[in-house]
């Protein structure tokens, strides 16, 4: 059997090793855009910060890996999908028949529709060229604006403060990461950021952007204007499935997949960023752009495309970041659900805070500033939806007890 | 078959000699707050609950790693973190279920439980056989599943 596999991230590569190891005869070809190595868009903030090099971003490390897994590569742009022959065709005019076929495109980076973001010392902090492009171009001490204060813009944050960056960061939400924390986190972290010395600017936006001698002004909604060396766009992602037009897989925000990563089309799948799959906790179809639901993506592909059946329950959506040097992570419904009940701890002295979102006595989403002991644990109870019976009352008074409730509930002891 | 931790919370006295045979292993220094395994008291210490990292066959920390930092070693079956590779993105203590992947922010990478290559000192140092470490065939992961299904039922 023929698979092919658009895209060669962590969904991509996953995949093709699972098929590997699942079906041993059948041939495995990825074809994939970017000329490096399969890496991890997660690592790159530590490339930026001088951490690690370009093999510190890679997602396997063994000289030869693909090839002693006889995993087959093309460098080349998928041009469009021809269900109708099975095949796809490639930018260079080639064709590829598959017979079962794996879309996993990640997203791109956008820029917010305003003058001056292709002016040349604008960049975007997305691909490991990307990353080159940037490491090249700022030195120590240059003034940066960041735009885009989401979940990448908080992780690039810390890399572009570690090279030494006087930062800038403009966001159009009224707070930091608003799609992972609430107003309280959202604030801790503003003010945290502020007193090591970034300037955060919220609900502001960015109108356009001019070039003024050496450097680029940029105006803002607020009447004012700001001067700086280099732009670092992150507001946002979209996913990568243009090529997909006329092809007849459904697709939403991302292509719409079932319980088995299965599209619209026959022995067509997708997985990873690209995908919208099941939520696990909300019970609808969502893109969770992260890298664990890339794994699991990943490996149930491979255990449907061998016709190895499996019922995939679901991805959550999941976070953890450092912002310099604040731990902050969110999970599932953090916001709440409808008869939902919520509970909260905050210790602004300690710059920790804890909420966590019940349906019933079930944890359904949580966030957290400043837990970095036994946080998985918060996945566990979610995921398994397990019942907190007593200790659902005991969290309504006291959420840090989260991991004294696992023990008990999961572990399956009950003191 | 790997050997395996096998607790037995009855016979935790709440010594914590395990967390400092632990943390001086692996972080040479005596500091609970280093130990990969944790005690838990209920009921002000009347019942205690030692907890690590079972070495789940599921590994998902294993899998959701994005630069190939945790790796089984073959001898033990433990999933050991390659502190060289491990760039501290956390995202492993998120994806265990079990909560039993730390980060570290003084070294900025995260820690686990590797059963100390074969001879894992929390064993070695329990006074009651609270911890032993034996030829077993459980995992974590079963008896966590065993559980929900108890607790949903």
């Amino acid at each position: 059997m023929e698979h092919v596999i658009i895209g060669a991230g962590p969904a991509g590569i996953i995949a093709a090793e699972n098929i590997r190891k699942l079906s041993p005869n059948d041939s495995v070809t990825i074809v994939g855009e970017e000329q490096h190595p399969p890496y991890s868009r997660m690592a790159l903030p530590y490339l930026l910060s001088g951490n690690v090099g370009d093999e510190g971003t890679y997602l396997r490390h063994g000289a030869d890996h693909y090839e002693k897994l006889e995993i087959k590569f093309i460098q080349d742009r998928i041009a469009r999908i021809v269900p109708g022959n099975s095949s796809v065709e490639l930018a260079d005019g080639s064709k590829i028949n598959y017979d079962r076929l794996l879309v996993a495109t990640g997203s791109s980076a956008i820029r917010p529709p305003i003058e001056g973001m292709d002016l040349p010392q604008v960049s975007n902090c997305w691909t490991l060229d990307d990353a080159h492009r940037l490491l090249a171009s700022v030195k120590r001490g240059d003034r940066v604006a960041l735009l885009g204060a989401g979940f990448i813009g908080c992780i690039v944050l810390q890399a572009l403060a570690d090279m030494g960056l006087e930062l800038t960061v403009i966001e159009l939400a009224d707070r930091m990461l608003a799609r992972m924390m609430d107003d309280i986190g959202g604030d801790m972290i503003k003010e945290w950021c502020e007193n090591k010395g970034v300037s955060v600017k919220t609900g502001c936006k960015a109108l356009g952007v001019t070039q003024a001698g050496s450097q680029l002004e940029i105006s803002l909604s607020n009447n004012s204007a700001i001067k700086v060396d280099h732009i670092v766009c992150a507001a946002g992602v979209r996913p990568n499935m243009a090529f997909l037009d006329g092809s007849g897989v459904d697709t939403d925000v991302g292509i719409l997949v079932d319980n088995s990563l299965q599209t619209s089309v026959s022995n067509i799948f997708a997985a990873g960023d690209v995908a919208q799959g099941p939520d696990l906790s909300t019970g609808g179809q969502q893109v969770h752009a992260i890298q664990p639901t890339a794994a699991e993506h990943g490996r149930v592909a491979a255990c449907q495309m061998t016709g190895n059946r499996m019922h995939y329950g679901g991805s959550l959506s999941m976070n953890v970041l450092n912002t310099l040097g604040l731990i902050t992570s969110s999970f599932g419904s953090w916001d709440g659900v409808q008869d939902g009940e919520r509970s909260t701890a905050l210790h602004r002295g300690s710059s920790r805070y804890l909420r966590l979102e019940f349906q019933d006595d079930v944890l359904v989403g949580a966030l957290a500033i400043g837990l970095t002991q036994h946080v998985g644990v918060i996945r566990g109870l979610i995921q398994t939806k397990v019942k907190l019976g007593p200790w659902k009352d005991k969290l309504l008074k006291d959420p840090s007890m989260v991991m004294d409730a696992y023990l008990a509930r999961v572990q399956g002891t009950r003191p | 078959m790997f050997k395996s931790l096998l607790i037995d919370p009855n016979k935790c006295t709440s010594c914590l000699q395990c967390e400092l045979a632990c943390s001086y292993e692996n972080e040479g220094i005596f500091n609970p707050a280093k130990s990969r395994i944790k005690i838990f008291e209920f009921e002000h210490g009347l019942r205690a609950i030692p907890y690590t990292c079972t070495q789940c066959d599921e590994a998902w920390c294993l899998h959701a790693c994005p630069v190939e930092a945790i790796s089984i070693n073959p001898a033990t079956g433990a999933k050991e973190v390659n502190d060289s590779v491990c760039v501290g993105c956390k995202v492993c203590t998120i994806a265990c279920p079990f909560g039993t992947v730390n980060y570290n922010s003084d070294t900025g990478k995260v820690i686990k439980c590797d059963l100390c290559g074969g001879a894992p000192q929390c064993a070695e140092a329990c006074p009651t056989g609270a911890i032993l470490y034996v030829e077993s065939d459980w995992t974590g992961y079963n008896r966590m599943r065993e559980s929900a299904v108890e607790a949903h039922a």
